[in-house]
């Protein structure tokens, strides 16, 4: 249980709309246990970034709101926190590092002073300190030549550089949980390799856990350990990395891993195993189980009754009645 | 399946070339030169798809938008169905741009935002003169049936659709003239994993059921090899592979083929090596002789430093650009 570096219990988020109150995450409850890389595995609109951004409670309220839940960091509820404590908190024990590092930093300032910034802002180091920290940060992040790339503007460096950049500013006040958001999406795929690398490198040195929140279960096969799968605002299954890659009990977490067509089960196959239907909206939430339009195993309970979370092995939870049967 | 395809060359590229002159900081002419597409050929017939593989800025975009000139190449020839495209004047050229369409990765950009889908689908056959309303009703009933799209949602807005179904819009205006050739540019990227999979099945659909020929740009390698019949390796500018998707996936030779199939690793496999690949692939000016992958390369050689490989045939259909492969 001490383990445990976050915890996040029966969290509700919404959002305002004409048409009332839009779920976005839907009593999701987790934790993170220290030096522990989880993924948060969904498609678009399933509510990982509204989970993750709720942690750091950076959701514009209005129209945004939690309506419930707690979030535990050591013994303190983060939604209790006031707005300077929060502040505080945030770069110092949670950091985080976004999909398109040129929009999370500010393109008229040199990425040395964008560092310095932050390690003023945390720390009680003087400027000439924090300027030999940065180039220390830099060097750890790999990037060639620190003191000179420490004088480029965000537009003189590559994608991937960039968020090397961004990774050193998360990491200058030693966070204990950096969360992730799909951070190598936007990157060539051996690029990709490379800040997953780094990552996985971080991690070990430092201890610090990691939130990794992707669509790309390849990346979930590179650097995880646990997996969280959410669909429509609800966790749907949680399973170690590798069980959930070779047998996943949710039909939408087989459906997702059948329909890659990078994947031996589908090769040579004249069409791929798609999911049929779409993601369904925020506010046309489907009764019963949410994914029971799409899935290709339904039962008539599922259109009634929304199953539970339920531990079928251990260490494995999934929701989802033809699941539970199979056990 | 591949009966389909037939042998006379539907596409012929030969030498493609396209250099960007880079401005100086001061903004005068003379700055460096960007070898986008450095000597690029390839056929490709009716019914086939070339898939044109490569990471961010290694040209492959601008090879595509060069074919269709949307670019104008600085050298080579486009032959299609015979015909020499870089010498038609601007009129000729509309005409035959009928027969080629682009599918683009982010349809939502692609498609004006004020306008119904009925204009948007409307819009091909207004443009080329087609009058007959009678025959553009009945066209446009005809792509909403093969792409999956239904009739009631004519009167909507681009904004009301999720990102799947505005690439199936794209893909019914695209099909709107009747095209022979469609080059789509990471068609599935933009995607949700659930979608990808639908998208790539109606491309299929398209492929073999109406014979169109596909360039398809991408960087995912698991879509590629299901989706295209032969594949294209590029980087910076030049293609460094090519050879048929079966062929290039059961035994890729050039150590950058080999680089990037790694990356996509297999879900299932309990043990797996995963070689990481040092450094990035910067602007071709780096080099002045020798071959390009130099810099990264985890086998080589002495003689990559001083002569740039060409890309030789080393099996039937299998052309490599690497003094190793042999």
């Amino acid at each position: 249980m001490h383990s445990d570096e976050l915890q996040v219990k029966n969290l509700k988020v919404a959002f305002s709309s004409p048409q009332g109150d839009l779920i976005a995450v839907n009593g999701i409850s987790f934790q993170i246990e220290k030096g522990e890389t989880l993924a948060l595995v969904g498609e678009s609109g399933c509510g990982k970034t509204v989970s993750a951004l709720s942690i750091l409670r950076l959701i514009p309220e209005p129209p945004g709101k939690v309506l419930g839940g707690e979030i535990f960091l050591s013994d303190r509820d983060l939604l209790r926190l006031s707005p300077k404590e929060m502040r505080d908190l945030r770069g110092n024990d949670i950091a985080m590092i976004f999909q398109d590092p040129l929009a999370s930093l500010n393109p008229v300032l040199t990425i040395g002073e964008q560092i310095i910034e932050t390690l003023l802002r945390h720390t009680k180091i003087s400027r000439s300190e924090a300027t030999k920290r940065t180039e220390e940060l830099l060097r750890r992040v790999e990037i060639p030549s620190p003191s000179q790339k420490m004088k480029n503007y965000p537009h003189q460096l590559s994608g991937g550089m960039r968020q090397r950049v961004m990774i050193a500013m998360a990491l200058s006040c030693s966070p204990k949980i950096l969360i992730a958001d799909e951070p190598t999406t936007a990157l060539d795929v051996l690029i990709q390799l490379q800040i997953l690398d780094l990552l996985k490198q971080l991690k070990e040195e430092t201890g610090m856990s990691i939130l990794l929140i992707t669509h790309d279960l390849g990346v979930v096969r590179a650097v995880a350990q646990r997996v969280l799968v959410m669909y429509a605002g609800d966790i749907v299954e949680v399973s170690p990395m590798h069980a959930l890659m070779k047998t996943p009990l949710h039909p939408y977490t087989q459906g997702l891993i059948e329909s890659l067509p990078s994947q031996s089960a589908s090769k040579n196959r004249a069409r791929l195993p798609a999911i049929p239907g779409v993601v369904p909206s925020l506010g046309q939430r489907p009764g019963g189980c949410p994914f029971h339009p799409r899935c290709a195993k339904v039962e008539s309970r599922c259109r009634e009754k929304f199953p539970e979370l339920k531990e079928l092995e251990p260490g494995r939870w999934a929701r989802c009645f033809v699941a539970e049967r199979g056990r | 399946m591949k009966n389909s395809i037939s042998e006379t060359p539907l596409l012929e590229v030969k030498r493609l070339q396209k250099y960007f002159h880079a401005k100086q900081n001061n903004g005068a002419r003379g700055g460096e030169i960007l070898k986008a597409v450095d000597d690029i050929s390839f056929t490709l017939r009716a019914g086939e798809a070339l898939g044109l593989v490569g990471e961010s800025g290694c040209g492959k975009s601008t090879t595509a938008r060069a074919v269709l000139r949307l670019v104008e190449p600085d050298a080579g020839d486009v032959f299609y169905k015979g015909i020499d495209m870089l010498k038609l004047c601007p009129e000729e050229m509309r005409f035959l741009r009928k027969e080629m369409q682009i599918i683009f990765q982010d349809p939502l950009a692609a498609l004006n935002p004020k306008r119904r889908i009925r204009d948007i689908l409307s819009e091909p056959f207004i443009i080329h003169g087609v009058t007959d309303m009678d025959f553009r009703q009945k066209s446009i009933a005809g792509l909403l049936q093969k792409t999956g799209l239904s009739e009631d949602q004519l009167a909507r807005f681009p904004h009301e659709f999720s990102g799947g179904q505005l690439q199936r819009i794209g893909i019914a205006r695209a099909l709107a003239l009747n095209p022979r050739l469609i080059v789509a540019d990471e068609p599935v990227s933009a995607l949700d994993v659930s979608i990808q999979a639908q998208i790539v099945n109606l491309l299929s659909d398209l492929k073999e059921n109406e014979g169109i020929a596909f360039l398809f740009i991408s960087h995912d390698m698991g879509v590629v090899e299901h989706f295209c019949d032969r594949v294209a390796v590029m980087y910076l500018g030049k293609i460094v592979e090519m050879a048929t998707a079966q062929s290039l996936y059961a035994k890729p030779r050039h150590p950058y083929t080999l680089a990037l199939m790694a990356a996509v690793p297999s879900l299932r496999d309990e043990v797996q090596v995963q070689k990481v690949i040092t450094g990035e692939a910067m602007d071709t000016t780096v080099f002045a002789k020798g071959c390009a992958f130099q810099a990264r390369c985890p086998i080589k050689e002495k003689q990559c430093e001083d002569i740039s490989p060409t890309l030789k045939e080393i099996a039937p259909g299998h052309s490599v650009a690497c003094h190793l492969s042999e």
